[in-house]
């Protein structure tokens, strides 16, 4: 709803952070850990463009509300255990 | 106290006589020594403020704006080249409503390259949304940084200024100016206090995105900012004139135009040239008059239509081309005089780009030009002076 120029600031303000927007909606590959693989490098979380990888006792936890499916994290894994599957497949 | 100094100093010390609290620059010639300047202030506690030395003008306006969001009073300074790489950045600070005050030192767009007085640069950047005035002495670069911040920082105005001074005729050369009492200046400019601003334990995001259905609002709410700085300007320079005892003319300065019969519209040094063939003319019988643009944005439409309701012929002198059509002034001068009644006639001469020396000889033959053209009409609206190769002699 288009509001009248007087009941708007002189610039659009927001009081919510950006995290508002889940964009993990965007993703079309998602990114499998096999744990049993995980050497624990931290190589991952260090690589995600987007910050979504947490260490959970040193190994990676993706938050899917955000992560975006680039699959940056899969091919930087030395011990490849983190597979792109596609969305519908899984 | 009354010093000789050259107009880059006169521009730092405005700076400091208004408080500026965050200084973010990157030197370019002939703008240089105004970022010395306030470095040395800085560095010798005269002035205090944080400064940020930036490794580009891009840089240099995003430091501002970001400051200037959390509520600081910031100055940058800038010129040609410099300030076409802030285009992005000059946007911003209109869009996000934030009282930015820069000076620019109008210097020529290259190539060919170089580091002399033209507004190409300035103009443009007409449509970004700043107030742009155009300074005829260094006393009036000092004036008008100060007169800039109280007439952008009023909440029915706030958007960004640029103080705009000739590349050497101005930034380098020496004139004494008075440099006002601190406590005067304090007294007429309060420290800055915006409604909004970002506040580290209440986060907020400025200039978010808006969709179609609302993105014209706030163009509307710009363009009545800038349509409220014209009176604001006037009676701020009008308060400024009751504390300090001078003033600059108003939007639009005009010197002898009562009873001219043709007037030259310039802005920049060459007005003050300009004067001097006006009176040295007068004296020989010669009823002309010089209107100097001292504000371009916003433009003195009413001030310009008053005065072609009452002259023959108006000259307009442009320090800059735009390329396809003609001298900015020209064009915006003659639209706002379009709608009186007895139109002037009106021609646009094109002068001294890149620093190319404008006399008072060629300055009296434009208004020789114009006496005759106003009674006969323009063959051709668009004249280049005194460029070699063409048939007619200007010096």
């Amino acid at each position: 709803m288009t509001k009248s120029y007087e009941e708007i600031p002189l610039t659009p303000i927001s009081d919510t952070p950006s995290t508002i927007n889940l964009t993990g909606y965007w993703r079309v590959m998602r990114p499998v850990v096999d744990k049993s693989k995980c050497k624990k490098c931290t190589i991952c979380w260090k690589f995600c463009p987007d910050a979504v990888i947490k260490l959970v006792d040193g190994e990676p936890v993706i938050d899917l509300q955000y992560c975006k499916g680039c699959g940056v994290c899969s091919f930087e894994c030395p011990a490849k255990c983190i597979i792109m599957m596609k969305e519908g497949d899984l | 106290m009354r010093e000789v100094m050259t107009g880059n100093y006169a521009s730092a010390y405005g700076a400091k006589l208004a408080r500026a609290e965050v200084i973010a620059a990157y030197p370019i010639t002939p703008q240089t020594s105004i970022v010395e300047k306030l470095a040395d202030f800085v560095a010798t506690g005269e002035l205090k403020a944080q400064f940020i030395p930036v490794e580009s003008e891009h840089s240099a306006m995003a430091a501002c704006i970001a400051a200037q969001t959390a509520g600081a009073r910031t100055y940058t300074a800038t010129s040609s080249h410099g300030l076409a790489l802030m285009h992005e950045v000059l946007t911003w600070a209109s869009g996000a409503r934030l009282p930015i005050v820069m000076t620019n030192v109008s210097r020529a767009m290259a190539p060919p390259w170089s580091v002399w007085v033209d507004h190409m640069d300035s103009i443009a950047q007409r449509d970004t949304g700043w107030l742009q005035f155009y300074c005829q002495s260094n006393q009036e670069v000092l004036d008008t940084i100060i007169m800039a911040y109280k007439v952008c920082e009023s909440s029915g105005v706030m958007l960004p200024a640029m103080v705009v001074m000739d590349a050497f005729i101005l930034s380098h050369t020496s004139e004494p100016v008075d440099i006002p009492d601190q406590a005067l200046v304090d007294s007429f400019l309060p420290p800055y206090s915006p409604d909004l601003k970002i506040e580290v334990g209440k986060p907020m995001g400025f200039g978010s995105l808006v969709k179609p259905d609302q993105y014209m609002e706030f163009r509307y709410k710009a363009m009545l900012g800038m349509k409220a700085s014209r009176d604001r300007f006037l009676r701020v320079e009008q308060e400024f004139k009751n504390i300090f005892g001078r003033e600059h003319g108003g939007l639009l300065e005009r010197y002898q135009c009562d009873d001219a019969d043709v007037v030259l519209v310039a802005a920049g040094s060459v007005a003050a040239t300009a004067k001097d063939v006006v009176d040295s003319m007068r004296a020989k019988g010669h009823r002309v008059g010089l209107a100097r643009i001292r504000s371009f944005r916003p433009f003195p439409h009413d001030e310009v239509r008053a005065l072609a309701g009452k002259v023959e012929g108006i000259a307009v002198l442009d320090r800059s081309y735009t390329f396809g059509a003609a001298g900015a002034m020209f064009t915006e001068t003659k639209a706002s005089a379009y709608s009186v009644q007895k139109r002037p006639v009106m021609k646009n001469y094109i002068a001294g780009l890149g620093g190319r020396d404008i006399t008072p000889r060629i300055l009296e033959k434009i208004f020789e030009d114009i006496q005759v053209v106003s009674k006969r009409g323009a063959e051709d609206e668009v004249e280049w002076v005194d460029v070699a190769g063409l048939p007619r002699r200007w010096r």
